[in-house]
């Protein structure tokens, strides 16, 4: 049994409309003020899924997340660049460079995700000479060792390279506290994780989408504030009970879904307990432990071992001979989850060609699943909407869950 | 070829080499011998043949069908079983092939893998077929890592991370494959008959500089780099059919012939290309011939360098097989970033004295295709030659609009012909803006 909140004078409409203020924000204005807050300061922007945001911290830049222009942007040059089988995220991309829209940030992090992005990197030296950018190698080698070591030297690279245009210098005290205050965020987004959860009426999943994706470009801190803020005032809302089925949604860590599907969802009877929409900032799962009692390790290190040993299991993360799907069995019983729903990005090769695998995963387990595709641009719900509500009806009939 | 066409001596060698290696494959099971899957770039057939090991190749099955016209079926059996519309059709066709009884393309079935190499280089798309293989076969996986050529260079702190992934963990798996311990000297020897057939490898390429070119550098280019690509590199026998491949190419340059085309050699030479980007293998020699019957000889191709960039001056070494190795899977083409593949083609359209360039570009391959619209412009701009631009797919007949795309093929020869006699200035761009030439159905 769901509820849902009431609009009228619920105490979180101001939060959440900051937060959907920060998203709709394309030209960057709020990175603007912040480099007017902190003259030289450098703004550096990352696609997705996951750029260690500590680090850029932890040289006095700003980390700004990069998504895409979503339903707001009307293609016109990005789609010259691009042929008709590609997806939509690097034209939009493409379109608020061309147009001037990126002009605040300094550089721009490619994190290794697919082919897509990783050619993007490549556009954008031929595009943007001047400006710094730089593909991020994230290892599929877990061995601290092996891929591990690489790693360690593409972050220092980063750094390197940032510092020689203007960014601080790398420390190990800046970047302890880096992943301090990530710490502190993140503490806070389980927590609005977990209440999602256990009272998904409290936070639907769609507005904990906003408080998260609000943090796309300010710093750790000023999150954490926000998060806080939301937290602290989530248990006063009032709500009203609908009979909802509890699903996880994946596939949608890249190209973001547009929010009005997300609330097409819950219109259409799901309360979505867990998504990796804003898989960037829970990628890490749990703390990211310094250890400073082990002799000899650094804040990178720290870093380092928590990309290696606590990453989220996603469609970018290699999968060596542990079984496919089982993360995501796990995701679905600890979450209490009655069903799984597939949204991919039209032509994301990471989320399609993963799919099948996952949903062959799920049958054996007997976890019910829909699928269906969007792109960031989407502007027409109805028939996702039928179909979740069929979805979401035949697991009320049928039962789900492991 | 046309059954008409007379074949040259190294091709009859390719075909039984081909077929002399699937009747190993079948007969794999009984004899106890072990099979291990890989990809074609940055491949690390070297340690499997020092091994006794012998490698499928999924790629080359999958290209195979498309050639038998088999692969509509397979993609479609894999689309029922739940694999999206969107994704790349080598591995749909692989899996369809796999759901239809596994029969490779000589008609004999394939061996299961003991074991999947998943060299990761160049292509996303690699790892998520291996995952897919390794649900479906239930068998081991191990991963070779290459990070990718992103400011264009390999540094030190890569080539010591692929090396130490191969010696550390490639080759620990792969020993307990075979059941036996790597002997040094004869990985050594392996590397030395590579290097050998990269040499005569890169004179058959180079030849192609000389005008008639004796070679078409694309559609008869990649039945050149089959054995290398595949299954045979650092054998003697890859050693001698490159040596007789290169003294045939030598044979036609001194009787001043050009291309073979799939009607016989070319009569006329009338344009030089460059091509960038994978060919279609359903319509391969519908395909081909589009070009060669308008008299256009392909000069160089990047396609054809997916599997080592010998002519740039790489060579597998014995001095230091595992960082030789490494430098050879960070070195493909497709591991190279975009301004490095735009120096590349703007290298060739130059040292080859190509008239033009045109791009094929594939639905199933984001490594390929992505930035390829802006790789059109950059050339244009630096070479003042016109470029061409088609969509097509590799092994998904539905892709492939025949009519379509020969009208938008001879659109472009027919614009080179006239453009011809009066060249553009680099980096004046062209005079009105090229449009995409032709889009598949």
């Amino acid at each position: 049994m769901s509820q849902e909140v009431t609009t009228l004078g619920d105490p979180a409409a101001p939060l959440l409309a900051r937060a959907q203020a920060a998203i709709e924000d394309r030209s960057l204005n709020g990175v603007k003020a912040w480099k007017a807050a902190n003259p030289g300061a450098l703004a550096i922007g990352h696609m997705p899924i996951y750029t260690p945001r500590p680090l850029i911290e932890a040289i006095g830049a700003l980390p700004v997340a990069m998504f895409g222009g979503g339903d707001q942007v009307d293609i016109i040059r990005g789609d010259s660049y691009f042929q008709s089988y590609i997806c939509h995220i690097p034209r939009s991309t493409i379109e608020l460079a061309l147009g001037g829209d990126l002009d605040a940030l300094d550089g721009v992090v490619f994190p290794a995700i697919c082919d897509v992005i990783r050619n993007l990197s490549g556009m954008w030296k031929l595009l943007f000479p001047e400006k710094w950018s730089a593909y991020l190698d994230v290892p599929q080698n877990f061995d601290r060792n092996l891929g591990g070591k690489f790693y360690g030297l593409e972050l220092r690279r980063l750094a390197r390279e940032l510092h020689q245009r203007g960014a601080k210098e790398l420390t190990d005290d800046a970047l302890a506290q880096a992943i301090a205050d990530e710490n502190e965020r993140r503490a806070a987004i389980a927590e609005l994780d977990l209440i999602r959860q256990k009272e998904p009426w409290r936070v639907r999943a769609s507005e904990a989408y906003l408080m998260v994706r609000a943090g796309a470009a300010i710093p750790a801190r000023e999150h954490t504030k926000l998060l806080r803020e939301f937290l602290g005032i989530a248990g006063d809302r009032k709500t009203r009970a609908y009979d909802n089925v509890r699903v996880v949604m994946i596939g949608s860590f890249c190209e973001q879904p547009p929010i009005d599907l997300l609330r097409a969802l819950e219109k259409a009877g799901c309360d979505i307990v867990w998504d990796d929409a804003q898989l960037g900032m829970r990628t890490i799962e749990g703390s990211i432990e310094l250890r400073t009692s082990e002799g000899g390790r650094s804040a990178l290190d720290a870093l380092v071992d928590a990309y290696c040993e606590q990453g989220a299991a996603t469609a970018s993360r290699y999968i060596g001979n542990e079984v496919k799907g089982a993360s995501l069995i796990d995701r679905v019983q600890k979450t209490g989850a009655e069903g799984v729903i597939f949204a991919a990005a039209s032509f994301c090769d990471p989320a399609l060609l993963d799919q099948p695998m996952l949903e062959t995963a799920l049958n054996v387990a007997g976890i019910p699943h829909t699928s269906f595709k969007y792109a960031e641009n989407t502007a027409q719900f109805q028939v996702i909407r039928e179909q979740a509500g069929a979805f979401s009806d035949s697991v009320r009939l049928f039962g789900g869950g492991a | 070829m046309s059954e008409n066409v007379e074949k040259d001596r190294s091709q009859v060698r390719q075909k039984q080499m081909i077929a002399n290696h699937f009747e190993r494959l079948s007969r794999a099971k009984e004899e106890g011998k072990k099979v291990v899957y890989t990809f074609v770039p940055g491949n690390l057939t070297e340690l499997l043949g020092a091994l006794d090991l012998l490698p499928v190749l999924p790629e080359i099955n999958a290209l195979q069908s498309g050639m038998r016209k088999k692969s509509g079926g397979y993609i479609s059996a894999a689309e029922k079983a739940g694999h999206s519309e969107d994704v790349c059709t080598y591995v749909k066709c692989d899996v369809g092939m796999l759901k239809n009884g596994n029969f490779g393309p000589t008609g004999t079935k394939l061996p299961e893998p003991d074991l999947l190499l998943l060299s990761y280089t160049g292509c996303f798309t690699f790892m998520k077929w291996f995952e897919i293989l390794k649900q479906e076969y239930k068998c081991p996986i191990v991963m070779l890592q290459v990070p990718y050529q992103s400011e264009g260079e390999i540094t030190e702190e890569m080539r010591q991370y692929v090396a130490e992934q191969i010696r550390d963990v490639v080759v620990p798996a792969l020993e307990q494959t075979a059941g036996k311990k790597l002997d040094m000297e004869r990985l050594r020897e392996q590397l030395r008959w590579s290097a050998k057939a990269e040499d005569d490898l890169v004179k058959v390429w180079e030849s192609a500089k000389k005008r008639p070119s004796p070679i078409d550098g694309y559609f008869g280019g990649v039945h050149y780099v089959g054995p290398i690509f595949s299954s045979f590199r650092g054998s003697e026998e890859a050693a001698l059919y490159y040596k007789e491949l290169r003294e045939e190419i030598e044979e036609r340059v001194a009787r001043g012939e050009g291309a073979m085309t799939p009607d016989g050699p070319q009569a006329k030479e009338k344009y030089r290309l460059v091509v960038e980007g994978p060919p279609n293998w359903t319509s391969f020699n519908d395909f081909w011939r589009m070009f060669s019957r308008e008299g256009a000889t392909v000069v160089a191709s990047t396609y054809t360098r997916v599997g080592g960039l010998y002519d740039q001056g790489y060579r597998h070494s014995p001095d230091k097989p595992f960082e030789s190795m490494a430098d050879y899977a960070l070195g493909c083409y497709t591991n190279l970033n975009l301004p490095s593949r735009v120096n590349l083609l703007e290298k060739y359209i130059k040292e080859y004295d190509a008239d033009g360039f045109f791009i094929n570009s594939v639905k199933s391959c984001n490594s390929f295709s992505v930035g390829q619209l802006l790789m059109l412009r950059e050339l244009e701009k630096r070479t003042g030659k016109p470029g061409g631009f088609i969509e097509s797919d590799l092994v998904d007949p539905r892709y492939f609009g025949k009519a379509n795309i020969e009208n938008r093929v001879q659109s472009y020869l027919q614009m080179l012909d006239a453009r011809m006699n009066r060249p553009l200035v680099p980096g004046e761009g062209l005079p009105v803006a090229l449009p995409v030439l032709g889009r598949a159905p």
